[in-house]
């Protein structure tokens, strides 16, 4: 290893040199690890760093001619967004809902269940995919609308037939989550 | 019975090339990493399991949380030509060295006539809390918002430089109140921006 040659002095009379035989080879495995360590680091903060982006199509709104589009009762499920993470969906319309008003949670044991079942049997009935409306109240947050917007994409609401959009939500509607109390 | 030679071998490999090719990958890496700049207005995104990643140039983000929005436009040039338009609309001069200046900045949070002195702030300061207030969303009397304003004149240089159309996302906080981004929303329907991406963290699908 390397060394300073402290001795000597007073020996160069008839002492021959002698320089020590080194081995000009180096331990490399130690540094291989270190980079190879390094280049996972760097390859997974590159490729793992950047955000996804969820597309989002809202429907046009035109202020000029404002005819509301009919969408047949029987196919179209509007959930209602509220506060502390719940939700409440029916079918139908608010005055006369087809199937009753009814409180669920986000996520797989909730919304997902009533979006399958419900998507299946308007299928079955009508031949044509289900429409869903998403209206948001100003209690629900951010995470909610995109949670719901996830689920849409999970259980395939989308393609098929089926569309959903975002929609305003109406004082009826306002009306029947504070009766449920999440508002 | 004659002996058998067994014949040694060394158990010291040779690294070196290993080694080069080690620290070729690591310098590639390095250069490619973008630093990731500190966030004046840092969010929480929500996370969804959509897999689309978000594409480097033609956009702009809009963050919000805390009630608060911030603007940000990808590509310099387009930054100088979206000041400068902003600039003949406010009647307010910008010099060269504070375009310079301003392009250098990812996004920004204040109202048009504080811009100056935002922009006059040294780069760590501008970060720090409180400092930027957010763009004003609200109209002022028949004057659109000026968060409007921006995102319109963004889309302007982009068309006018690229020849494209900006691609607008928006990266809004977990537990911002929806009444915020419906506000947002609306801006961007507003003058027919109706598809824009929601900017959203993996999650594993469940």
């Amino acid at each position: 290893m390397a060394e300073l040659d402290t001795s000597g002095g007073g020996k160069k009379k008839g002492g021959k040199i002698r320089s020590k035989k080194q081995s000009a080879r180096v331990d490399m495995t130690p540094m291989v690890d270190l980079m190879f360590l390094l280049i996972t680091f760097f390859m997974l903060t590159t490729t793992l760093a950047k955000p996804q982006a969820m597309d989002l199509a809202m429907p046009d709104k035109d202020e000029k001619n404002d005819d509301q589009f009919e969408v047949a009762d029987n196919r179209t499920m509007t959930i209602l967004l509220g506060k502390n993470d719940r939700l409440e969906w029916y079918i139908g319309s608010v005055e006369k809902p087809l199937t009753a008003p009814q409180l669920d949670n986000f996520g797989k044991g909730g919304i997902r269940k009533a979006l399958l079942e419900k998507s299946k049997e308007v299928k079955a009935s009508t031949g044509k995919g289900l429409i869903v409306l998403i209206k948001a109240s100003e209690k629900a947050n951010y995470k909610n609308l995109v949670d719901i917007l996830d689920e849409m994409k999970i259980t395939n609401i989308g393609v098929g037939g089926g569309t959903y959009a975002i929609v305003d939500i109406t004082e009826p509607e306002i009306g029947l989550l504070k009766r449920d109390g999440i508002y | 019975m004659p002996k058998v030679k067994v014949p040694r071998k060394s158990t010291v490999i040779d690294m070196t090339a290993m080694c080069d090719v080690a620290s070729l990958l690591l310098t590639f890496f390095i250069l490619t990493a973008t630093a990731r700049q500190p966030e004046p207005l840092p969010v929480d995104t929500p996370s969804s399991t959509v897999k689309v990643k978000l594409p480097a140039t033609e956009i702009a983000t809009l963050t919000i949380g805390q009630g608060k929005v911030f603007f940000g436009v990808a590509g310099q040039p387009i930054r100088i030509r979206m000041l400068e338009r902003m600039g003949e609309r406010y009647n307010i001069q910008f010099t060269d060295q504070e375009k310079k200046r301003f392009s250098l900045m990812d996004n920004f949070g204040v109202p048009i006539a504080q811009l100056k002195q935002l922009i006059a702030l040294p780069g760590d300061k501008r970060n720090k809390e409180g400092v930027q207030q957010g763009i004003p969303t609200d109209s002022v009397g028949r004057n659109p918002s000026e968060l409007r304003e921006w995102i319109y004149n963004a889309r302007y240089a982009t068309k006018e430089l690229n020849d494209k159309e900006l691609r607008i996302s928006i990266k809004g906080d977990s537990k911002e109140n929806y009444k915020v981004v419906k506000k947002i929303i609306d801006i961007l329907q507003s003058q027919e921006v109706n598809k824009f991406s929601l900017i959203t963290s993996l999650e594993a699908a469940d």
